[in-house]
């Protein structure tokens, strides 16, 4: 064995370990924020937040002293019980929902037009969809909130849910038209050399063979009204509120003694569905993100 | 496909953008002229033993009625933009006009509220776009090299950062660094400083939203650039090895160059999502030390009863201009191409 190949050969070893140790450092940063605060959620303020030593937080001295067991539910029943958490949670159940649905009926019908037709004014509304996704959210909110409040229709889920859907649109159009481009045309053309209109041939010819990319579309659409905060926050009155803008409002009486643990509680709350999400969907989230990209 | 179809099938998505995306940029535009309504003033006698005294007060009820009356307020023109809290062009000018020299420009200009928060908005975006791109194409390096079975887990953790709530992440982020958390505690050992807080002085403050915003971005560059390394054809990765190009070599002059337009679709969508930093700012409680164009908007709006519309509407327009200025090459770009295709 000649000396350069096996130089060559210790430097890959070298850069194989440097390689894994990197990538089990990302892995330490990028999960253990989620595990700590799981784990913390579960221990009393004093502990969580621990003047004295952060082993408090792992062994749980204070929550022992307080409530005599190492681990205790106090925070979530705080959340959920005491501060109404479980409301917000049903309001956002709704929102979401509403918002996965209606965007991906709208989006799907107009994703297709936009895909297969070859007019000019198609490329134009792309355009502005692109555009209009880029707006900062909040600076929408400050067109809404004045027009809003004098139609009398501020504070409502259904006005946030269908700004949710209008905000989305632009998203799920892109997403939608590129995917319906890998659909073949001569599927729902031979359809309607057969006799079928174009809607009958959408009906029966497309939606059977479309449904991975609109899962993939509503998971996307799912985040977006699941994560939104701008529009929440600012949209809707306080009985109203979905899980984010409600943790906000938590924090504004922040002062009082146990108040941090109760939005602990409620972040690791909110936090589950997400982890369940990508859990369940971990290919479908992977192939969304990268069929823009790959195709675009 | 006919007009008359195409109109059928994309009518309710464009009539929702219409009405909930471009009609509020004009009620914005609108909004922007306008500014709030003055206080109405009353003259009140006082009288007591002692004589009668008068005292100015304000008449609520007036000005309530002249608010519902007219809830725009009253004009203002352009008179919003150039006032203090927006382009400030007159405190600018006294500025240039009297100053010691570069450095005391900068500091003045930097303590207007808007100048601020464009200078913190801009290097968020320009700092973490490309941090978060570099950070997500070595792990994408990395967990290419990884085994099989190990990869669904490693993206699976990689994906959370991610797929949170931002205000939530944030939210975490933030206890763990508070100075009674795990994260500040640490730190605090580490430079043998009790005093020690992120939150204490602007560059830290910085410092913990750009390290946030790395952490939040790098997954969504990671998982596309893994995706493209997929797609780098193994005949020419070959080649380049028989060549005897090294590992290192082989990135450079093979994959980099095949992920290039992926990284051009990152960069453009990262630099939209990072211009409009605001939930970290309210989930780090930074608007002391750090505050975004996206955030002034949101701090006039929140305001109990003094809700700002003008102004709010004149910085959401800015930052409208700010959103086409930072576009413009892309859609330039895209114009070109279609404008040759047809």
């Amino acid at each position: 064995m000649s000396g350069t190949s096996m130089i060559a050969r210790r430097r890959s070893r070298t850069l194989a370990t440097v390689s894994t140790l990197f990538l089990i450092t990302w892995l330490i940063v990028a999960a253990f924020p989620f595990l700590w605060t799981v784990w913390g959620s579960f221990k009393v303020e004093s502990d969580f937040f621990s003047r004295e030593s952060w082993l408090n937080a792992l062994f749980g001295v204070y929550t022992e002293m307080q409530t005599g067991a190492p681990f205790t539910g106090d925070g979530y029943y705080g959340a959920w019980i005491t501060r109404d958490f479980w409301r917000a949670v049903v309001n956002t159940a709704i929102v979401t929902l509403c918002v996965t649905v209606i965007s991906l009926t709208i989006g799907t019908l107009g994703g297709y037009a936009l895909a297969r037709s070859g007019h000019r004014y198609a490329f134009w509304i792309l355009i502005a969809a692109l555009v209009f996704r880029a707006m900062p959210h909040i600076t929408l909110v400050s067109g809404y909130l004045l027009p809003f409040f004098e139609l009398n229709i501020w504070g409502h889920l259904a006005t946030s849910i269908v700004v949710l859907v209008a905000i989305n649109q632009p998203f799920t159009l892109w997403m939608l038209h590129s995917f319906f481009l890998s659909i073949p045309k001569d599927l729902d053309e031979s359809a309607m050399v057969d006799g079928c209109t174009r809607f009958q041939a959408f009906r029966w010819v497309v939606i059977p063979v479309m449904w991975p990319g609109v899962i993939t579309t509503g998971l996307f659409s799912f985040l977006l009204a699941y994560n939104d905060f701008a529009v929440t926050a600012m949209l809707l009155s306080q009985d109203n509120q979905t899980m984010v803008p409600k943790i906000s409002s938590f924090l504004g009486s922040i002062q009082e003694q146990g108040n941090v643990m109760f939005a602990v509680a409620a972040v690791v709350s909110a936090t589950a569905p997400l982890f369940l999400l990508v859990m369940f969907f971990q290919r479908q989230i992977v192939s969304g993100l990268t069929a823009g990209a790959v195709k675009g | 496909m006919p007009h008359k179809t195409f109109l059928a099938f994309i009518l309710p998505a464009v009539i929702a953008m219409l009405l909930f995306i471009a009609l509020p940029i004009v009620s914005v535009i609108v909004q922007s002229l306008y500014v709030e309504h003055e206080q109405v003033l009353e003259e009140v006698e006082n009288c007591g033993p002692f004589g009668c005294t008068t005292e100015v007060r304000v008449d609520a009820e007036a000005t309530a009625a002249l608010k519902s009356a007219d809830p725009l307020g009253r004009f203002n023109g352009l008179g919003t933009f150039f006032n203090r809290s927006h382009l400030a062009v007159s405190e600018i000018g006294v500025i240039l006009a009297d100053n010691d020299g570069l450095g005391d420009i900068a500091a003045r200009i930097y303590n207007l509220p808007f100048y601020k928060a464009l200078l913190f908005t801009l290097s968020y975006t320009f700092i973490v776009t490309p941090l978060g791109m570099i950070l997500g194409f070595l792990i994408a390096l990395s967990v290419n090299s990884v085994s099989q079975v190990l990869k669904g887990p490693v993206i699976f953790f990689s994906l959370l950062p991610m797929i949170i709530t931002p205000l939530i992440g944030s939210l975490i982020l933030f206890w763990m660094i508070n100075s009674q958390g795990i994260l500040g505690s640490a730190l605090q050992a580490l430079f043998n400083d009790p005093t020690l807080s992120l939150k204490a002085s602007t560059p830290l403050t910085w410092l913990t939203l750009f390290v946030y915003g790395v952490w939040t971005a790098a997954p969504f560059s990671f998982v596309v650039f893994y995706a493209g390394l997929q797609t780098v054809p193994g005949d020419t990765l070959e080649s380049a090895m028989i060549d005897g190009a090294s590992r290192w070599e082989r990135v450079r002059y093979v994959i980099i160059p095949h992920l290039g337009p992926l990284a051009t679709f990152v960069a453009l969508v990262q630099l939209m999502d990072n211009f409009r930093v605001f939930e970290p700012i309210v989930g780090f409680s930074a608007e002391a030390n750090a505050t975004s164009l996206s955030w002034l908007v949101f701090n006039d709006l929140q305001g109990e009863s003094t809700q700002l519309f003008g102004s709010a509407a004149a910085t959401s327009l800015l930052t409208i201009a700010g959103v086409i200025v930072l576009l413009s090459p892309v859609l330039v770009r895209t114009w070109r191409e279609f404008s040759n295709k047809a």
